[in-house]
């Protein structure tokens, strides 16, 4: 079978009961800011790389939290780095570091 | 009974409590700074939940004072001092003393211009709720800088409320009422304008409010999901906003004839200066400081020093005159009336 880098859920709905969690206690350990979301959309609606692709901070870090890893690690690649949202999140997470994070936990576990 | 409490600022919550305390039998020193009581209720047009007449709550207030309250307008507190029980209170008008003193010194308007990339005092179509209540109360409805009918006007919520960028991280909890009525209000005046409010949460905790927010609904007011990041204005003076609409997660921009600002409470200056001169502190947010959330809101850490209304943070006027009768028992109390 052909591996699209994630699995496909039957339904559309979210198991929490079998979701991974993995990833978002590595980075949220080593950056609490990952839990200090509000959902606002600032960083989405400044984003450099969300020009040019349909790419969402918010909604990496949301879909991270529901289990979804390795389809987000591949996400995260989109991430310029521009530091764009850092400067407008209202609760002052340091979303780079977030991105960075992922990115490293994906090296380590060989994702 | 001779006793005296003076009562710091004539606010719906300064009004409340100095007529409570005259019923007990106290004569009231009330200190207004402005020329008028009524503070910031006196600068808002129709109320929410129920549309009443602002003025028409402030004069109510102000009408049930009797003779025992000497009102001192145009006067200032700088400071208080406190010596065995007994208060001296630095005014810029003569020196008084005082049996008790309550803090009511209310809340000031978070200053717009601090979220620079809003665009406030910089795009002449970029106005506060607060420009907005002023215009319903003499034009009865919205108008752009050159005098004339928006066709689209967007509400952004929480400007200077829950934002660590410019040090406000709590909710200002009636700034969320007070769009979706002001929302309201302008599909009624110009029912053929858009409206469109910006929101992160609506916190819609009072009684009546969430029936409001049916009620916007109802008459056609657009909710997206999403913090405004940036105004900018066209070559036509409108102006062009840009958030995430969180509900379908995309970007999203919108060109708006007026952005209106909600902005939050913010503590008013003295209310600090005033706790120091009397060794007491602030709460985390700037806003004074309580005994206790639960059974002691409208006391402080001291002794003979009350405090009520939004000095002690974000309120609306139900709890601050509330508040404000509470404190007055527990005048009554602390002074050996009970
Ligand atoms: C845009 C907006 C709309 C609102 N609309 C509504 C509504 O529709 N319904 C509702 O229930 N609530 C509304 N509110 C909330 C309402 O304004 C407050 O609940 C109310 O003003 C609190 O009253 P207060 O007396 O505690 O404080 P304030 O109204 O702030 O009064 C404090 C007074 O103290 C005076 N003062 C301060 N320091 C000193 C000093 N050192 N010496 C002398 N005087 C001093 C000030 O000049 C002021 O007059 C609204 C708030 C905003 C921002
Ligand atoms: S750092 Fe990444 S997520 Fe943030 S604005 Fe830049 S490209 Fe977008
Ligand atoms: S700007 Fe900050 S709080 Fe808002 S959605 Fe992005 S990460 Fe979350
Ligand atoms: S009441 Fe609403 S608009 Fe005001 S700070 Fe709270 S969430 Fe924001």
């Amino acid at each position: 079978m052909a591996d699209f880098g994630y699995s496909l859920v039957k339904s559309g709905k979210t198991d929490l009961d079998t979701a991974g969690n993995a990833l978002a206690r590595s980075v949220s350990e080593a950056e609490p800011g990952f839990n200090l979301c509000i959902a606002c959309g600032c960083c989405v609606a400044t984003c450099s790389a969300g020009r040019f692709t349909n790419f969402g901070f918010r909604e990496l870090i949301h879909r991270i939290k529901r289990g979804e890893e390795k389809l987000m690690i591949a996400e995260a690649e989109k991430c310029m780095l521009c530091g764009k949202c850092t400067l407008v999140c209202p609760r002052n997470i340091n979303t780079r570091n977030i991105v960075l994070l992922i990115r490293k936990h994906a090296i380590i576990k060989g994702l | 009974m001779d006793k005296t409490v003076a009562v710091v600022g004539g606010g719906v919550a300064g009004l409340a409590a100095a007529a409570a305390l005259n019923q007990l039998g106290y004569r009231v020193l009330l200190y207004e700074k402005e020329a008028f009581t009524g503070g910031n209720v006196r600068n808002w047009d129709r109320l929410f939940p129920k549309a009443r007449n602002a003025r028409e709550v402030v004069d109510e207030l102000a009408s049930s004072l009797t003779g025992l309250t000497e009102i001192a307008t145009g006067t200032f507190v700088n400071s208080v001092k406190s010596t065995d029980g007994l208060f001296e209170i630095e005014s810029s008008g003569r020196p008084a003393y005082a049996d008790a003193v309550l803090l009511t010194t209310g809340f000031e308007l978070f200053d717009a211009r601090k979220k620079e990339e809003y665009g406030y005092g910089i795009f002449e179509n970029v106005i506060t709720s607060a420009d907005l209540e002023k215009m319903f109360a003499s034009s009865g409805k919205p108008l752009m800088a050159d005098g004339s009918e928006p066709k689209k006007v967007a509400f952004i919520h929480c400007v200077g409320s829950r934002d660590e960028k410019v040090n406000k991280p709590y909710c200002s909890k009636v700034c969320c009422v007070t769009a979706v009525k002001q929302a309201v209000e302008v599909r009624e005046a110009l029912p053929e304008c858009e409206v469109y409010n910006f929101y992160m949460d609506l916190r819609m905790f009072g009684t009546g409010y969430e029936q409001l927010y049916k009620e916007a609904q109802v008459k056609g007011v657009n909710f997206i999901r999403g913090r405004l990041s940036e105004a900018n204005e066209t070559r036509t003076h409108q102006v062009m906003i840009k958030a995430e609409d969180t509900l379908v997660s995309r970007p999203l921009q919108i060109t708006v004839d007026l952005v209106v600002l909600m902005v939050g409470m913010s503590p008013a200056g003295s209310t600090m200066t005033i706790l120091k001169s009397l060794g007491l502190l602030g709460n985390e947010d700037g806003f004074a400081g309580i005994a206790n959330a639960h059974t002691g809101s409208t006391l402080t850490l001291k002794k003979g020093v009350f405090v009520a209304g939004a000095c002690s943070g974000p309120a609306n006027i139900t709890d601050s005159v509330n508040e404000a009768r509470a404190a007055a028992l527990r005048i009554h109390q602390y002074l050996g009336g009970v």
